[in-house]
């Protein structure tokens, strides 16, 4: 087992660098803020709560936007939350749509009590058990490119990606929490308007 | 009745009329014939969840990426999608729940009822607004004003099809 870990705020902007109309769903906690810190986007929906949904609104975004590459960027607690939905994410498996954990194997937002991927619980094998072919483990600057890569531009299949980091806390970045503006924006962003 | 339509099919109908474009659900014998509608309709997308609240997610980023959905499920449901409605209730999502009652009326099975006893209550805790169906001729116009509510007005809206409507489940035979 590697024992490599990245830094999760530089990790998060590898992934977005360049991201052109990538639609970006984060988790509530530390992703959020990795995902504002890496940039203020009108295409990052950003959940303040609705814990265990984050992959779900990945979901039904990449399903109403099939030519669209969808990042999800969540925590290992709050995908162990919603644990079923990789079954529902692999039974329709848009290409589109990306699931990246950042794994640090702590609740750091409730004061980093142990989570279960410090214990036995892998991710990347239960998202494989649920039938999403392509779950990894990313392990090194050059997989975490490719992962970039791959995640800006629709595949045939969802893929599933943890990549574990330093569980070191870090200044928290707070982006709008209006979630109605946060939806208008993303809406306004893909030409749509209010109801 | 001027036709022939079930109420099932009254309410594909119904979803067809207002552009509903995907179906997220958890399976229950009342809905029956409506997912089979559902799953032979092209330009429906149905999501089968293994949790409902992962409905209230689905639902909310078909909103965000411009289709309208909506969320299929048995009563004993509505309890697991509390905490997800916070989805709903602060990104004022669109939101329509047509929700098979279990519980309430020739029950053979006790642990329904809990749950379908407070159905209405839990989506009233959420902030969603409840109508019910009683009898066949009522679903249409019922789902009808439900859509319009839901996806024209932006009132969250669950649709609630009495145990009466759809009979109670034969467990003895």
């Amino acid at each position: 087992m590697s024992v490599f870990r990245f830094q999760r705020r530089p990790a998060v902007a590898r992934l977005l660098a360049g991201r052109g109309d990538l639609l970006v769903v984060t988790g509530l906690g530390a992703p959020t803020y990795d995902v504002a810190a890496a940039g203020e986007h009108e295409r990052n929906f950003y959940l303040w709560g609705a814990m265990g949904g984050a992959a779900m609104v990945g979901l039904g975004l990449a399903l109403a936007q099939p030519s669209l590459p969808v990042l999800v960027v969540t925590g290992d607690g709050e995908m162990l939350m919603g644990l079923g939905g990789l079954a529902t994410v692999a039974l329709r498996n848009p290409g589109n749509l990306s699931i990246v954990v950042l794994d640090n194997g702590l609740y750091g937002e409730t004061g980093g009590q142990l989570s279960h991927t410090s214990g036995p619980t892998d991710l990347p094998s239960v998202a494989r058990a649920c039938g999403i072919a392509d779950s990894r483990t990313v392990g090194s600057e050059a997989e975490l490119a490719a992962l970039a890569q791959r995640v800006q531009s629709p595949g045939n299949a969802t893929l599933f990606a943890r990549l574990p980091i330093d569980p070191a806390p870090l200044p928290r970045i707070l982006p709008p929490r209006d979630g109605v503006f946060l939806k208008n924006r993303m809406r306004g962003a893909l030409g749509l308007g209010p109801v | 009745m001027a036709d022939a339509l079930s109420w099932p099919a009254r309410i594909h109908a119904a979803l067809k009329a207002y552009d509903v474009r995907q179906v997220a659900y958890v399976p229950d014998g009342g809905h029956t014939e409506l997912l089979q509608l559902v799953h032979g309709d092209a330009a429906m997308t149905p999501v089968l969840l293994t949790s409902e609240q992962e409905g209230i997610g689905v639902l909310g980023g078909a909103w965000l990426g411009g289709q309208r959905g909506v969320l299929v499920m048995q009563s004993s449901g509505v309890g697991n999608c509390v905490n997800l409605l916070s989805l709903v209730k602060l990104c004022n999502f669109p939101f329509l729940a047509l929700v098979t009652m279990r519980g309430e009326w020739g029950e053979f099975n006790p642990w329904q009822v809990p749950m379908g006893s407070t159905t209405a209550a839990a989506f009233h805790l959420m902030g969603v607004q409840v109508q019910r169906a009683e009898a066949p001729d009522e679903v249409a116009p019922v789902v009808d004003a439900a859509c319009r509510m839901a996806f024209e007005g932006g009132t969250p809206q669950a649709v609630l099809l009495s145990q009466r409507l759809i009979g109670a489940k034969e467990f003895l035979k």
